[in-house]
């Protein structure tokens, strides 16, 4: 670990004029300092924001809440009207890491997750998400985890966060201030594709602040759900994880959203399999169907193979529990095992 | 053994002695060990997989302040005799596997350290590498011997009559992976090398150096005699301590790569500690791993169930730098009788570090071959699968004819079919299904032998009213802090609180590692031994000061039986239909253990063992990317590399029948170490094949294997 220089800011204007190229900002830590750990990270300054007022979940006219970029994992997960307007949130949330470090993880944090791709915490290796132009190693490699959408030649990995599959599904909007000023950005323009620049993962300029997360008014995700399969039951990044709304009138799907994570760069939303479900009847055969438009676009090797049969029968199975209503039966089968 | 039950603390319910000390955060383990001013090491390590160093260009590093040293092997002080190609490090330009020590700094901070490792720029001339594991590897040999010292092949009667013979066979072949143990506990090396202090014997020859090291060990007289030849050293020029140890699962057994390097660095720097803890990545590279297995495993069968021919032919990993032959096939040779057995072992060598121990080596992969063919020779049978184990159950042992000492497979496999509600289990698979969920059932028989143990030594001492029973013995967590205590006591026939017991110091009577499931026997042995030399000779009103010693005593007699310990564990499991996830929902041992000197810190031992075991069965492998240039493990940490937690655990149960056996010592206890993970994956791999219909014979089963 290379020695840095370590600044502690008191409002958000502080930490942005505190901001230098090669400095990061250090929230709470769960995943950076992991990285200047394990030298797959350097940094010239920590520009320390943890004492930020950005503390609150608020409510915002019309239905929605704003999250504050500095709220804990743990306090999202737990806050009443969140849960009753979005479990799959809550639930994804719960779903991930452990909670020692729901504790400690923030809301803006979780967003700039890293991968968590076996190459890119190993500085022998090639992998350009770490060193541009280096190579991608995970392509003939451990490639269990590799994604199923919108990979490139140099890049296959995925995104790791459980909670912004959920965030995707809401359609949130990422609040962001920069010393040029501030700035909203839809969700699904938050995150990248690797293309042939793996190593940005989001559309965040240097030195731009997240400040806030807002929660746009979504009636449908009161019928909201995640569901997340992985290798042992608690504090395991997901295998394949899917994110879905649904409200029927009479016997069809009126409305539907879907987000799926494990399975590309970014957290995946599903739009053609919720443009073939609307209107449809709400049974498995169409769920099935929906699903496999979506993994039209899907391509897989030998060791992730499996995971086009996870996503399909996760998509069907959860549809189905939100159709009858089944959800929280799961929820204590799964005996909040996060 | 006494059975007065005044002073009876044998068989009693204790807390751990050193649980107190362990809950606070106050027991002083290796890097905890006081030290003044010590210097701290961070080591270089080699970046291919195999060839030889160039040049190693360490200014940057050197010019960086408070670095103390650059270690590497231009500087490297000579070793005197290659006893062990582990340890004989730094001694030329050699790399024989990513990962290997080829270096360190020491400085003043870890942080400098680690920080000035990085700028030390290597050089390296490569050389054709090989870590890719495979079957009949071109390379592959046969080793003569495996551990335990067992010829590597066996064979009696004639399997292909056998086979010919039976009505029904199975001929599978079932794999493990390389696994990492992991202990909580990262290895911790203090060395500190003391000029000043004159040997008291070899005076003569002037100032001798000294040597004190503090490490996590699971046998600090061994550890010391494997580094004596190396270092030119006399056993009173060598002092090792380790009370207390954070988990070890065999990983510590004997000294690695960093206790020498260490070593070495503090050579450089005499009358200063230095001072190293690995990373949890380097927790995958140079402190050894379980070896990864090929198992074909031949079953014939007469139509009602009576064995007709065994064979398991076992290709396994090694190290080009140091074999370590695991007995995989052990337990294949004495668990179920047949006339027509035949086994043999093949070594495949590539450029990876040594493997080691690992919580029954031997036993527990090649259980799970056999163990699982078992089942599905029941399942061929038609039979219920513990029926098919009562009657094969052999008379004696069947390699050597011997009678076993005690053998109580069979009330194992009965109790515990009992305790489980095995009668509710249908033997067609995918008959239970609640909602998405798939259940089943299955059962493995666990075998454990008795392994020979080098002389051990316990000593007596009367000090202040108390009796201090000594003995390089080590606690890795099993509990041995209490069973020896408890074994002292009624030994001496005294209460616990008047014994105060000395472990894990080489001042201390030579003893043993803990391994081998010995610990309770061999040391207990010593123990006793001495307690009844000491009454023997000072009655019982000793004055202070009064000492004697004593060695772990066997009977001769033993020699004409089969010493094992035996279980049989049982697993429910339920199996998701929508992502193939298991749930081990319950797992019961039942235990044939000899005599249990503490059910508290039994049970403790045998539900770890059990836990490991789902552990292994579900979530643990190493992933060892065996492309050019790769060569190494790269799930290297704890998000890549899975560990059972606490909710993949829900109900986990130990139930045992005790039947003392004096032929495992005057204890008679079996040793229960191991015993508790043998089969536990060849039961929950069989019952994932009740409830599913699937047989897995590969480990872990993970989701990927079972989503369909």
């Amino acid at each position: 670990m290379k020695p840095f220089d370590f600044q502690r800011a008191g409002t958000v204007s502080d930490a942005l004029a505190q901001f230098a190229p090669g400095s990061a900002y250090l929230a709470g830590g769960t995943n950076l300092v992991d990285h200047l750990r394990a030298g797959i990270r350097e940094v010239d300054g920590l520009v320390d924001i943890s004492r930020l007022d950005l503390t609150e979940i608020a409510e915002l006219p019309g239905g929605g809440l704003r999250v504050g970029a500095l709220v804990k994992n743990s306090d999202m997960a737990a806050h009443p009207l969140l849960r009753e307007r979005y479990p799959a949130l809550a639930e994804a949330i719960l779903a991930g890491a452990s909670g020692q470090i729901r504790n400690m993880a923030t809301t803006g944090g979780n967003l700039l997750q890293r991968t968590r791709c076996v190459y890119f915490y190993d500085p022998a290796t090639p992998c350009n998400k770490r060193e541009p132009g280096s190579g991608c190693s995970a392509i003939g490699g451990f490639g269990k985890y590799n994604a199923l959408f919108g990979a490139s030649e140099h890049c296959v990995t995925v995104h790791p966060s459980d909670m912004c599959v959920a965030l995707a599904l809401l359609d949130a909007v990422v609040v962001a201030e920069s010393e040029a000023g501030g700035r909203r950005i839809p969700f699904a323009d938050f995150h990248r594709l690797p293309g042939d620049t793996p190593h940005l993962d989001t559309n965040l300029r240097p030195g731009e602040l997240i400040t806030a997360v807002e929660l746009p008014a979504v009636p449908v995700a009161a019928q909201s759900t995640y569901r997340k399969a992985r290798e042992r039951t608690s504090y395991a990044f997901a295998l394949v994880s899917v994110a879905a709304a649904l409200r029927t009138e009479g016997e069809n799907v009126a409305e539907v959203r879907l987000a799926c994570g494990g399975v590309a760069h970014r957290p995946w939303r599903a739009h053609r399999a919720e443009a073939y479900l609307t209107g449809k009847p709400a049974t498995a055969e169409h769920f099935r169907a929906a699903i496999e438009a979506e993994l039209e676009e899907a391509q897989s090797g030998t060791e992730n193979a499996f995971k086009v049969p996870l996503l399909r029968n996760m998509v069907v199975s959860v549809l189905e529990e939100l159709r009858d209503g089944r959800t929280p039966q799961r929820r204590a089968e799964q005996g909040g095992a996060a | 053994m006494t059975t007065d039950p005044k002073t009876a603390s044998v068989g009693q319910d204790r807390v751990r002695i050193d649980g107190p000390l362990k809950v606070t955060g106050t027991a002083p383990y290796a890097f905890e060990q006081p030290t003044e001013n010590p210097a701290y090491l961070f080591p270089l390590t080699s970046t291919i997989t195999r060839g030889k160093i160039r040049a190693i260009d360490a200014s940057a590093a050197r010019a960086l302040s408070g670095v103390l040293e650059v270690l590497t092997h231009e500087n490297a002080p000579k070793l005197l005799a290659k006893t062990d190609t582990e340890l004989y490090i730094l001694q030329s330009r050699d790399v024989h596997y990513f990962g290997e020590n080829i270096g360190a700094v020491v400085a003043e901070t870890q942080e400098i350290a680690r920080h000035a490792a990085s700028l030390v720029r290597v050089e390296y001339d490569t050389e054709q590498e090989d870590t890719r594991f495979r079957p009949e590897h071109p390379e592959r040999y046969n080793p003569g011997k495996i551990n335990t010292g067992i010829p590597a092949d066996s064979k009696q009667g004639n399997v292909e009559q056998g086979l010919a013979e039976a009505a029904v066979t199975v001929d599978e072949v079932y794999a493990t992976p390389y696994e990492h143990h992991n202990p909580m506990e990262m290895h911790s090396v203090i060395a500190e090398w003391d000029r000043e202090r004159l040997d008291g014997v070899l005076g003569v020859l002037g100032e001798r150096p000294h040597l004190r090291i503090h490490d996590a060990s699971q046998g600090v007289s061994y550890e010391r005699l494997m580094l004596l030849p190396l270092l030119g050293l006399l056993p009173q020029q060598v002092e090792i301590s380790s009370p207390y140890v954070g988990g070890a699962f065999g990983s510590k057994g004997i000294p690695h790569a960093q206790v020498m390097l260490t070593v070495l660095a503090a050579r450089l720097m005499p009358g200063r500690a230095v001072k190293y803890m690995l990373s949890r990545q380097q927790m995958f590279r140079s402190v050894g791993h379980r070896l990864t297995t090929h198992q074909r495993f031949r079953l014939g069968a007469a139509a009602d169930g009576t064995l007709t021919a065994i064979t398991h032919d076992v290709q396994q990993s090694s190290s080009r730098l140091k074999q370590f032959a695991e007995q995989t096939v052990n337990a294949t040779r004495h668990l179920y009788a047949a006339p027509h057995r035949e086994t043999s072992t093949r070594m495949v060598p590539l450029d990876i570090g040594p493997a080691t121990f690992m919580r029954a080596p031997g036993e527990f992969p090649g259980m799970f071959a056999q163990e699982t063919a078992m089942d599905e020779l029941a399942v061929k049978l038609g039979l219920d699968p513990i029926e098919l184990r009562l009657r094969n159950k052999p008379d004696t042992d069947p390699e050597s004819g011997k009678p076993h000492s005690s053998h109580h497979l069979g009330e194992c496999l009965k109790e515990g079919a009992r305790l489980f509600g095995w009668e509710k289990r249908q033997a067609q698979p995918r008959a239970r299904q609640e909602g998405e969920w798939l259940c089943g059932m299955g059962v493995a028989a666990a075998t454990y032998p008795r392994q020979m143990t080098p002389p051990t030594k316990a000593s007596v001492a009367f000090r202040e009213g108390k009796y201090h029973v000594g003995i390089a013995a080590a606690d890795l967590g099993t509990g041995a802090w209490t069973v020896l205590t408890q074994i002292a006591a009624d030994a001496l026939k005294v209460p616990e609180e008047d014994v105060v017991l000395h472990i894990g110091h080489t001042d201390l009577p030579l003893a043993f590692l803990a391994g081998g499931s010995t610990g309770t026997y061999n040391w207990g042995s010593a123990v006793m031994v001495a307690a009844v030399n000491f009454r023997d000779r000072y009655g019982l009103t000793p004055a202070e000061g009064d000492e004697a010693e004593g060695s772990a005593f066997f009977p001769d007699e033993a020699k004409k039986y089969m010493l094992d310990a035996y279980g049989a564990h049982f697993a429910e499991v339920k199996v998701s239909t929508v992502t193939g996830e298991v749930h081990v929902t319950r797992l019961l041992g039942v235990y044939d253990p000899g005599r249990i000197i503490n059910p508290r810190t039994a049970n403790s031992q045998f539900i770890g063992g059990m836990t490991m075991g789902i552990s292994a069965a579900l979530h643990e492998e190493s992933y060892l990317d065996s492309r050019p240039g790769y060569g190494h493990v790269v799930n290297s940490d704890f998000a890549g590399y899975h560990i059972a937690a606490n909710a993949d655990v829900p109900d986990v149960q130990a139930r045992w029948i005790e039947h003392p056996d004096p032929m495992f010592g005057p204890t008679g206890a079996k040793g229960i170490g191991e015993i508790g993970i043998v089969g536990v994956p060849a039961a929950i791999g069989n019952a994932i094949y009740n409830a599913t219909g699937k047989r897995l014979r590969e480990l872990p089963f993970t989701p990927a294997k079972l989503v369909e």
